[in-house]
């Protein structure tokens, strides 16, 4: 069965929000309606965003490293937000595996954001239903669009490629093999959700070089140095002339 | 937890009417077997049910205060198979309904005798109505208090310690009332109703020190390091990604100091269980009502501080996102 996903590489990540700025233009452009953006140039601007972008450093000075952390719903393969929800407003898709929200038979009753360890679903304080990263599914199976834009707008618009995007049940699939061969994990598995998405770790480049790479093991100049004729033994000149 | 004032309402309110009703059928079924004398059907048991009555249509107000779609929330019944909340949404109007029709079948005097024992034990029409009533009430307790405990992340809420808690609480509070209301309409059952007020509040006394104490001693399952799956021992949030608030930061932290949340726990503990019980027995000494009316107010404002520290105290994972404005 297809799980369409997305994996997050942390290594390559430079925070830069432009996920965070295509998904709101994208997803508040949509027949879906708006997401709703109060004071958005005053002094406490709030809406409703699917993705955001944070910024944690890790280690203590000067030992530290800046990890920008993308954030969005994880599509869990076991929702916990799912079964709590009293309408049935909130599923999950049979055929691909994304957990989404009918806005038209939500109640608003927030039940389903305390289900989510992640804080990933909001309330649209306009609409008053609850509101979640749809994975752009009206982008995935939009025969309009060309076949190579047919994914999240996050992962158009990342710049470094940080983000993937395909089926985590494919074991051949990009997002298969990078999770695979690049230590992809999930967030707080301690709760036993089984997150969709994935995060790769940072990823060290360091240079190994065995002293052998520095000096030659077969330097002609060691084996000169290696037959140098024994001290002479007794006076020298050196020993009696002051030159 | 941001604690709504729609749902602290709501569940204090219910509680209250759960508790009055089961009171008065509890009167009702010990005059059956001829334990206590019986009452008015008129004024007691019709009238205490429509009180009953009173107080959970009055919180079924509340939580419609909470709803974003108030409109639509006939379709919160439908998902009763998984969701604790649908099965509240089924169990209330079922007791409301239950306890309507205890209330009238006394006010009319619809009350045949359906069977008599050779001790003279009488079983009426009005009793079978109240057994499931009763029943009914015991249900939406184990809804209310399931829609927290069943929430695993909150782990202040995933004990059957929060289910019982609903439980004896909401029972207490209406033997509280019960006893103020005997006490203008029924003064042969005050004694009664007060030995029961006594010994359900030491017991939710019991219970709710002990959530108290294993939530003081919670061991969070996650931690800076599972949310990021990061394996550092110094985490530090600069940005949450957003200067200005969201829901994240709105609806799951009660913003409030932790001087505020020591103080509000050492006052519903003393309104909520001795100072009602003091003002009980001082009324039903000197023979005054609206002294035990007044212990059911204070219990009533104890309640609603509990309530609203139940909420607060519970700490959401998400937290853990969002700490640092940046």
């Amino acid at each position: 069965m297809t799980q369409l996903a997305l994996v997050i590489d942390l290594n390559v990540c430079v925070g830069c929000h432009a996920c965070v700025t295509s998904c709101k233009e994208w997803n508040t452009s949509g027949p879906a309606g708006t997401m709703c953006d109060d004071n958005p140039y005053g002094e406490s601007p709030t809406g409703t965003f699917f993705n955001r972008v944070q910024t944690y450093e890790v280690g203590v000075f000067p030992n530290t490293e800046t990890v920008h952390f993308p954030k969005s719903c994880l599509h869990c393969e076991d929702p916990p937000c799912v079964p709590v929800c009293p309408t049935g407003a909130s599923y999950k898709r049979e055929n691909d595996g994304i957990v989404l929200v009918d806005y038209d038979k939500c109640i608003g009753c927030r039940y389903c954001s305390w289900a989510c360890p992640y804080g990933v679903r909001e309330i649209d304080e306009h609409e008053k239903v609850m509101k979640k990263c749809t994975l752009c599914v009206d982008r995935l199976y939009d025969e309009s669009l060309p076949e190579a834009e047919r994914k999240p707008a996050c992962v158009m618009a990342c710049p470094t490629s940080a983000r993937l995007y395909g089926d985590v049940h494919d074991p051949e699939s990009e997002v298969s093999v990078a999770i695979r061969e690049n230590g992809g994990y999930a967030l707080m598995p301690e709760w036993g959700t089984k997150p969709s998405n994935h995060y790769l770790p940072r990823r060290k480049t360091r240079l190994h070089i065995h002293e052998d790479e520095l000096q030659r093991a077969d330097n002609p100049l060691t084996k000169e140095q290696r037959e140098h004729a024994a001290p002479v033994e007794g006076p020298i000149l050196d020993d009696t002339t002051s030159w | 937890m941001h604690p709504a004032f729609s749902v602290v309402f709501l569940t204090t309110l219910i509680g209250v009417g759960q508790g009055l009703f089961l009171a008065v059928f509890t009167g009702q079924s010990y005059s059956a077997v001829e334990l206590l004398p019986t009452e008015d059907s008129v004024m007691f048991y019709g009238t205490g049910a429509m009180i009953a009555l009173g107080f959970l249509v009055a919180g079924l107000i509340a939580s419609v205060f909470h709803l974003g779609r108030p409109e639509r929330a006939w379709r919160a019944a439908t998902r009763w198979r998984t969701s604790w909340l649908s099965r509240e949404v089924i169990a209330l109007p079922a007791v409301m309904g239950l306890v309507f029709i205890y209330a009238i079948m006394h006010y009319f005097g619809w009350d045949t005798v359906i069977f008599t024992s050779s001790t003279g034990a009488r079983l009426q029409a009005t009793l079978v109505v109240g057994t499931l009533g009763a029943v009914a009430t015991f249900a939406l307790f184990l809804c209310t208090g399931m829609i927290y405990a069943a929430v695993k992340f909150l782990q202040e809420w995933a004990t059957p310690l929060t289910v019982i808690n609903y439980l004896l609480l909401g029972t207490m509070s209406g033997f509280t009332l019960a006893v103020a209301f005997a006490s203008y309409t029924a003064p042969d059952l005050v004694g009664f109703f007060a030995v029961w007020t006594t010994i359900i509040t030491v017991a939710a006394f019991i219970t709710r020190m002990a959530s108290l104490i294993r939530n003081n001693n919670i061991k969070y399952k996650s931690s800076m390091q599972t949310a990021l799956g990061i394996r550092h021992s110094q985490i530090q949030q600069k940005s949450m990604g957003f200067m200005g608030g969201s829901v994240n930061t709105r609806d799951f932290f009660h913003h409030k100091t932790l001087m505020f949340m020591k103080n509000i726990k050492w006052i519903f503990i003393l309104l909520v269980f001795p100072i009602p019980l003091f003002f009980m027995w001082m009324g039903i000494n000197s023979g005054n009502s609206n002294v035990m009316l007044t212990a059911f107010i204070i219990q009533y404002i104890g309640l609603l501080a509990e309530r609203w520290f139940f909420f607060a105290q519970a700490n959401h994972p998400q937290n853990l996102y969002y700490q640092t404005v940046g």
